[in-house]
């Protein structure tokens, strides 16, 4: 028996539609031009009741002994709080650990620049909070397109989280009494949020990297720093080991294993402007996609609605400003299009103070999604502000005046002082001018309850798959998902996997699966450098950015998708023709690595883009302008209360004739303990 | 504005480097040294040469990646901040600007503005975590943990890893990197369980890889997180009082 089918033979059937499946789900035809309809996914939940579904499943999962787990070898791609959590708890467990970065050091992970904080349902205090209430706002925040099970699991394992972080070091904000302090966030209307001043994600983070080099020191995990990933082994359709390229010395190399987590991060940077690092890209799960690993609504895209607004061609990011700003913000456009005068020369009843108007109940505090919709719709019916007319106001002025600059200051000071060092304007005495920027991918790798791909032998963690956040993403739950994933689930599903395949040996150099996907990545590295042509990969990446947001961004259409589809294509050729990658392989080349990102963003954007048109309903972050009652987003759960899955196909890439085709795989959602709703927060 | 840009190349550790001179146009004064430097580097790409290279990443002065001498300052000439929010401003159109790599014996030459501080991460495996494994900790109200304590905590633990104190010290000496872990997790009831072992250890690598400390107070002119110079004295005083407690 092949390897392939002793793993599915133990696992059953990766995809089926199940005799149980009695809701007769059919998935709608797609419309998408050259994309085809796939199969039913089943997401292994187990049967009965979503809230008890971890503990029954954990229950079952088969272990590996520990006199054996040093016999099982595991690559972590990515330090993040993901992967540096999976790493250090299978390191703690004894596994053989490979954990690779791109950066210098394990602690650089964009997990690092989250700002606001970390839900848990610890539900301590008396303001009504419980597990049912975290599983209610986040399905319905994310406007019911994920699972109600990993919901629960979420809410669940967030109890232990905290306490785990705070033991390894994370100095969590405190009461004077002495106990956790939490606070509010978006979305939600209890306190269930825990910080560390505006630096939540980076303490975390640091706390996780130290975790992981306790193993390092202990011997059970080999970091392999400055090493990025660049290919999947890939043995009879079970994912058995990377291919990954030393930065510094150019080296390509094989390190096969038994089983790979890709805790690898979102691929929001595909916009170019986002709230990102500069090194975050979708190569990692690309690859993962490319060898049948299906991608889950690409299109749910996050825009934070408090970034800066872009004022100058060289500008790398749109800097993430924190949502807590709209606490005493108020934000503004002036009431008559094209109004040039200065702020503080519009008088009161020139000021159109939107949100407030929109949604009294929520006012300047609505949800992202809505918020940088409204934003939008301002800005492109020309109430812009700023000179490039693209950004509204948020504006201090009231709670100046009411509370005094010193208690503004020492609410958000350091925000002030980093916005006036980007702009060069004192938020003080002018408003601050803001505008929607990419922030989070929901989507990613689609996964099952075990959080395993469609590709045996690959699992996701973090911002890298799709579970738990559907169409919208509630502040300070991706910190959250990232440590459950992978501290508090990941150690109890990948021993179930692994447990069958004690003795397996490694695929080793000489196997055919690793010979192919070493000369994959060889055959790619020089297809970038042999183009030969005149432009900088970075050219290519911010003309595609201009196209996502104009194509697919806080608001898409059939006629801005199709027409982003083509250019994304044109644009697609014309890198092949024309990309200029100075230098060799067999070096540190920066543009080199910035190039294959950017191939797999240009082969990305085309399949967000399909992914949108194909989707005929609005929901959450994914508005549709032709589903929508009066600006508010149109959700069809009689037809599309599925999860799309896609399948990609097309020839590698530095070939001539480089089209992709696609087929959609759907998980159809049901809801139990939440009653599926329309979202209203007027 | 128009900037001649006097940047550092150096093929490898092992090569000579040098200065090189170009001239980037178009440039505006909000925009950070870093995007200066992407500018130059599209330029250069688009003319066939290789791009300079350079670390940074979150562009928000919170992941530590980046990390340039700018006109013979660490991060640039405005003290506590990082390269990535080290802006313009202060040049005028025409001015010179000279970057090279951090300079530090410590901190060796990977590649152009590129250096090499693992000697951090070095220190880290020697004790700067907490031996707590995934699932056995206590319930984080079961410890209290007062307001100032946590607050102070954090002000050692803002650390990013950045390693402009080292670069900064006359003698290289890593006395704030090094004492604001230890400081930051002394004071906290659990991970201070451990904290003889962790100084010991802690600092006989600090000893072994970098270079003694003698109060310049440089690091923490330079250090963009703001992390208290306190933190050197962090580094004897936990050397003291493991050495105390061994003895008892």
């Amino acid at each position: 028996m092949t390897l392939g089918n002793r793993v599915r033979d133990q696992l059953g059937r990766i995809t089926s539609r199940t005799p149980a499946d009695t809701s007769v789900f059919v998935a709608p035809a797609s419309t998408v031009p050259g994309a085809r309809v796939g199969y039913d996914l089943d997401g292994r939940v187990p049967a009965g009741d979503p809230s008890t579904a971890w503990d029954r499943r954990r229950a079952e999962y088969k272990l590996v002994s520990p006199l054996n787990t040093k016999k099982m070898t595991v690559v972590v791609v990515g330090t993040g709080l993901a992967g540096s959590g999976a790493a250090a708890a299978l390191g703690e467990l004894g596994y053989d650990v490979h954990a690779f970065t791109y950066h210098d050091a394990a602690r650089r992970a964009h997990s690092v620049a989250a700002q606001g904080g970390i839900n848990s349902a610890r539900a301590k205090k008396v303001d009504g909070d419980s597990l049912q209430r975290f599983v209610t706002d986040t399905v319905k925040g994310g406007d019911f397109r994920a699972r109600e099970a990993d919901a629960f699991r979420l809410g669940a394992q967030s109890v232990r989280v905290i306490d785990h972080m705070n033991a390894i070091g994370a100095p969590f904000a405190r009461e004077y009494g002495g106990t956790l302090a939490t606070r509010s966030f978006g979305g939600v209307q209890v306190s269930r949020t825990y910080y560390t001043r505006g630096q939540t994600g980076q303490q975390l983070q640091v706390a996780g990297a130290q975790a992981l080099q306790r193993q390092v020191a202990r011997g059970t995990v080999k970091l392999h720093t400055r090493t990025e990933m660049l290919d999947l082994i890939v043995d009879a359709g079970v994912c058995r080991g990377v291919v990954v390229r030393d930065l510094v010395s150019g080296q390509v190399w094989a390190q096969p294993a038994h089983a790979v987590i890709l805790a690898s991060g979102g691929y929001g940077s595909v916009y170019f402007h986002s709230t990102l690092a500069m090194n975050c890209n979708a190569s990692a799960s690309w690859r993962a996609c490319r060898h049948g690993a299906f991608l889950a609504n690409p299109s749910f895209v996050q825009f934070h609605p408090t970034a800066l607004p872009i004022s100058s061609h060289w500008q790398s990011k749109t800097i993430l400003m924190s949502e807590s700003l709209r606490n005493d913000g108020r934000i503004w456009v002036p009431r008559t299009p094209g109004d040039s005068r200065p702020a503080g020369k519009i008088p009161d009843k020139d000021r159109d103070y939107y949100l407030e108007r929109k949604y009294p109940a929520f006012g300047n505090l609505a949800p992202r999604d809505i918020s940088s919709r409204a934003a939008k719709e301002q800005i492109d019916s020309g109430h812009g502000v700023g000179p490039l007319s693209n950004s509204v106001y948020l504006d201090f002025s009231d709670a100046l005046h009411s509370l005094g600059r010193e208690a503004i200051a020492q609410r958000y000071g350091n925000l002030f002082e980093m916005y006036e060092r980007a702009t060069g304007e004192d938020p003080y005495v002018v408003p601050m001018r803001i505008a929607p920027g990419a922030h989070f991918t929901m989507g990613g790798l689609w996964s099952d309850f075990n959080q395993m791909t469609a590709l045996p032998g690959l699992f996701v963690g973090g911002e890298v798959g799709w579970a738990y956040h559907g169409a919208n993403r509630l502040g300070a739950n991706s910190l959250l998902s990232a440590c459950v994933d992978g501290w508090f689930t990941l150690p109890f599903s990948l021993p179930n996997y692994l447990n069958p395949l004690l003795g397996q040996p490694l695929p080793g150099a000489g196997d055919a699966c690793v010979r192919d996907a070493v000369a994959r990545v060889e055959r790619r590295t020089a297809a970038l450098l042999g183009v030969g042509g005149s432009q900088a990969a970075s050219k290519f990446h911010r003309r595609l950015g201009e196209i996502m947001y104009r194509g697919c961004g806080v608001e898409r259409s059939a006629a801005s998708l199709t027409q982003a589809i083509a250019e994304i294509a044109d644009l697609r050729a014309e890198f092949w023709d024309d990309l200029s990658v100075p230098g060799s392989g067999a070096q540190l080349n920066q543009g080199l690595e910035r190039a294959g990102r950017v191939a797999d963003f240009l082969e990305l954007a085309e399949l967000m883009c399909v992914d949108a048109l194909d989707r005929q309903e609005s929901c959450g972050a994914h508005f549709r302008t032709e589903y929508q009652d009066s600006g508010e987003a149109r959700r069809d759960d009689a037809h599309w209360a599925f999860v799309s899955a896609w399948e990609v196909d097309g020839a590698p890439q530095g070939v001539a004739d480089h089209a992709l085709s696609f087929v959609r795989h759907a998980e159809p959602l049901h809801f139990e303990a939440v009653q599926l709703a329309t979202r209203s927060y007027k | 504005m128009k900037l001649r840009v006097e940047v550092w190349r150096q093929a490898g550790p092992d090569t000579e480097g040098h200065f090189e001179t170009h001239e980037v146009d178009g440039l505006e004064p909000h925009l950070s040294v870093l995007e200066m430097l992407d500018a130059l580097n599209e330029q250069l790409i688009d003319a066939g040469q290789e791009p300079v290279a350079f670390e940074s990443d979150c562009r928000e002065g919170i992941c530590g990646a980046c990390g340039i001498t700018v006109d013979g300052q660490v991060h640039g000439p405005e003290d506590n901040l990082p390269a990535c929010h080290q802006r313009l401003v202060g040049l005028n159109d025409g001015a010179t600007i000279h970057l090279e790599p951090l300079r530090s014996a410590c901190f060796p030459v990977v590649r152009d503005l590129i250096v090499d501080r693992s000697g951090l991460d070095e220190l880290i495996r020697a004790g700067g975590y907490v031996s707590i494994s995934a699932g056995t900790a206590p319930d984080a109200d079961a410890l209290p943990i007062t307001e100032q304590v946590a607050e102070t905590a954090l002000d050692f633990a803002a650390c990013i890893g950045c390693g402009a104190c080292v670069a900064a010290c006359p003698n290289g000496s890593a006395h704030l990197f090094a004492g604001a872990k230890l400081a930051h997790l002394s004071m906290l009831p659990i991970p201070a369980d451990e904290r003889e072992q962790r100084a010991r250890s802690m600092i006989r690598v600090t000893d072994e890889i970098f270079g003694p400390c003698s109060y310049y107070g440089e690091c923490a002119r330079a250090c963009p997180a703001k992390v208290p110079l306190a933190a050197v004295a962090a580094v004897n005083h936990e050397r003291m009082l493991a050495g105390l407690r061994r003895k008892l």
